[in-house]
């Protein structure tokens, strides 16, 4: 592993859209883009990445890039590389770029049949937590508790009411070569993940989580930190699954505030402490189901 | 040149390992499973190099296929009905994108009720989805239809999917005798895939991008003129095809016995067989009749049909189709060509065939009798109410 700030690339491949101010998803792709390099080949479902990168005449990629169908974006990469390998093409790498929704929702029907096929492909799921494209509503992997269009909160119901699906166990549950879980707020590890995920010869999954200010209610010079704190606090963990073997690539020893994390942001402002002691308890459950499988061999 | 027993769907396999596709994409759905299992065994003995992927639904076959063709690959995938329906959402997809795919869908009908038989409900809803659209009529022409769309698709001029139909069952599980020209004769015919509309490593593009209403209608309007043009270039293809293979086509219309005809069946598909032979059984009557068959739906062969029913006193329309609350597909497509031209002679829709109903010598005869009554409407054939 060489990739490091000193070492990553100067070059941009992402620039010039209209992402939001702080957006944590389009730090995901240009970061990504940047340790893989030029000859990326970039496919990105229906989403805010495309909305905000590839307005004609305005095409805001340096490399190879394409807009996939939302249910698309592993088989549009699966037939890439398929193409481009009875062509005779040699050197590149085809990396999806997909929302949680584009992911754990609409799109988990062709992720899993790439994966089932291990065609030589990454897939980068940049996860917001909500479909934020269309103005934030509920996707499978919005967390408990927060408020999005279609899951207001109100006297009756307290925002969403499922708990996120786990993509990263899913992915790995397929016997994936590689998988890991990343966050922006931890960039150094994102980038040696996508590093080593490129360099897989079969499919590989990224699941990166990425806030995104507009949805979660959150300042624009907030995204990286929250970013952070949501793995102090414990409700996401860093971790690679290769080979068959978990791996947690970082075990706090005491967790952060939980309730400080919740409490910054307005989709939990109308939680209350029982509540948020519900997530508490949550994330209690969580890490030691976690121990357990990482740490009892 | 070799002369086979073929079913329809294998005389098209053999049409597309001729045309040496790179990628094969497709996912198994009833009438259309005979084509790729008889393509994964080309594949398996060596007979095609194409890449062959298993994907998981419909919708991935063509998002794969897209994807395909995006870096200048020749790809082909196949379904039906259902399937067709699922993957709807890549058809306008692929043609917007100008990526010249080939698909092969066998014409079925669309649930509910459910049924695994032939009809045309499921091509035609998708009429409208930017792709051209062609009807076989036997097995013979299914296995030309395959190489002629590759020619066609992939003309720079046009630059278009082609989806070439055959009716489920009828034609894709009825065996011929087809002629099924060698490698060496197909040499040459079908010219490797050249785009710039492609991502390419030495090139990087942006594709499949967002144009808004400041541009939207001029990339629209090059996608029609992108099948418009495929009129010219089916003519050419055609011309060089003879050249090749010795068999001629006739461009977007096929017609039987229309010299002199007062009375005109408009079918599409393998009925056109039945209506012909029934057209020859009445000319022993001295009865003016005669049968065109639209080999294209898109482009729609608008002067071919204002020509060929110049003089004419009555023209029925015969499909396996109904678009509900309307009339059938073909006929409105028909009416409005007609609309178009001094034509004011009556013109009838004769809805048959749905979800695989027999279409009998003896029914095409009483289209032809009440043609001669000058009716004009929709008439469901051999209704039973």
């Amino acid at each position: 592993m060489s990739v490091n700030v000193n070492t990553l690339r100067e070059d941009e491949y992402f620039f010039g859209h209209k992402a939001c101010a702080g957006c944590g998803g389009a730090l995901a792709v240009r970061i990504a883009l940047k340790v893989i390099g030029p000859n990326a080949i970039a496919t990105i479902p229906a989403g805010c990445m495309s909305a905000v990168g590839f307005n004609f005449p305005q095409l805001c990629f340096k490399n190879n890039a394409i807009i996939s169908t939302f249910a698309g974006t592993a088989s549009m990469m699966t037939g890439i590389e398929a193409g481009l390998k009875a062509l005779g093409k040699k050197d590149y790498k085809v990396v999806g770029f997909a929302g949680d929704g584009g992911t754990a929702d609409i799109g988990i029907q062709a992720l899993s049949g790439a994966i089932d096929r291990n065609d030589d492909v990454l897939y980068i799921c940049y996860d917001n937590e909500a479909y934020m494209n269309t103005g934030i509503q509920k996707s499978s992997l919005t967390p408990f508790g927060a408020r999005t269009t279609t899951t207001p909160a109100g006297r009756n119901i307290k925002g969403n009411q499922k708990v996120k699906k786990n993509m990263f166990e899913i992915v790995a549950a397929h016997g994936i070569r590689y998988c890991a879980t990343a966050s922006i707020g931890y960039l150094q590890d994102f980038m040696n993940k996508v590093e080593k995920a490129a360099s897989i010869k079969g499919t590989s999954y990224i699941h990166v989580l990425a806030p995104c200010p507009t949805g979660w209610g959150i300042k624009t010079d907030e995204c990286v930190e929250v970013a952070k704190e949501v793995v102090d606090c414990g409700l996401w963990y860093l971790a690679e699954y290769e080979h068959g073997t978990y791996r947690l690539n970082r075990r706090p020893r005491e967790f952060t505030d939980v309730a400080h994390y919740i409490r910054r942001q307005d989709r939990f402002k109308h939680l209350s402490d029982t509540e948020i002691k519900e997530i508490t308890l949550q994330r209690d459950a969580k890490w030691q189901l976690l121990d357990k499988q990482y740490f009892s061999k | 040149m070799t002369k086979e027993f073929l079913s329809g769907n294998e005389a098209f396999a053999y049409g597309v390992k001729l045309s040496r596709p790179h990628v094969i994409s497709a996912y198994p759905i009833t009438p259309q499973t005979t084509v790729v299992e008889k393509l994964a065994t080309l594949v398996e003995k060596g007979e095609l190099k194409a890449d062959f992927i298993h994907v998981e639904s419909e919708h991935s076959a063509l998002s794969a296929a897209i994807g395909a063709s995006a870096v200048g690959a020749r790809t082909f995938t196949a379904t039906s009905s259902q399937g067709l329906l699922y993957m709807a959402e890549c058809l306008p997809y692929a043609a917007g994108g100008r990526f010249p795919i080939v698909m092969m869908n066998a014409n079925r009908s669309t649930a509910l009720p459910w049924n695994i038989y032939g009809d045309q409900r499921d091509s035609l809803t998708l009429l409208d989805s930017g792709w051209i659209q062609a009807y076989a009529k036997d097995a013979q022409e299914a296995l030309d239809l395959a190489l002629m769309s590759f020619y066609i698709a992939e003309d720079k001029r046009v630059a278009t999917p082609v989806m070439v139909n055959l009716d489920g069952f009828t034609l894709t599980h009825t065996y011929e005798a087809v002629e099924v020209p060698s490698d060496d004769e197909a040499e040459g015919f079908l010219p490797d895939y050249e785009t710039d509309n492609k991502l390419s490593l030495e090139e990087p593009k942006n594709m499949a991008f967002t144009a808004g209403p400041d541009t939207n209608t001029e990339f629209k309007y090059k996608e029609h003129l992108g099948v418009l043009a495929a009129r010219d270039v089916i003519s050419e293809c055609e011309g060089r095809f003879e050249e090749y293979f010795g068999r001629k086509y006739t461009g977007l219309v096929e017609q039987y016995r229309t010299e002199d005809a007062e009375y005109i069946v408009i079918t599409l598909g393998t009925l056109y067989k039945s209506v012909c032979e029934c057209v020859d059984k009445l000319r022993d009557r001295n009865r003016k009749v005669g049968c065109l068959r639209l080999r294209y739906l898109r482009p729609f062969p608008k002067t071919e049909l204002i020509e060929a029913l110049k003089g004419v006193k009555a023209v029925g329309v015969l499909e396996k189709d109904i678009s509900f609350g309307n009339e059938g597909t073909v006929y409105t497509n028909v009416c409005s060509a007609l609309q178009q031209s001094s034509f004011n002679q009556p013109c009838s829709n004769y809805i048959a065939g749905l979800g695989g109903r027999d279409v009998p010598l003896s029914d095409i005869e009483e289209i032809f009798e009440d043609l001669e009554r000058e009716q004009n409407g929709v008439h469901f054939v051999g209704l039973e109410e």
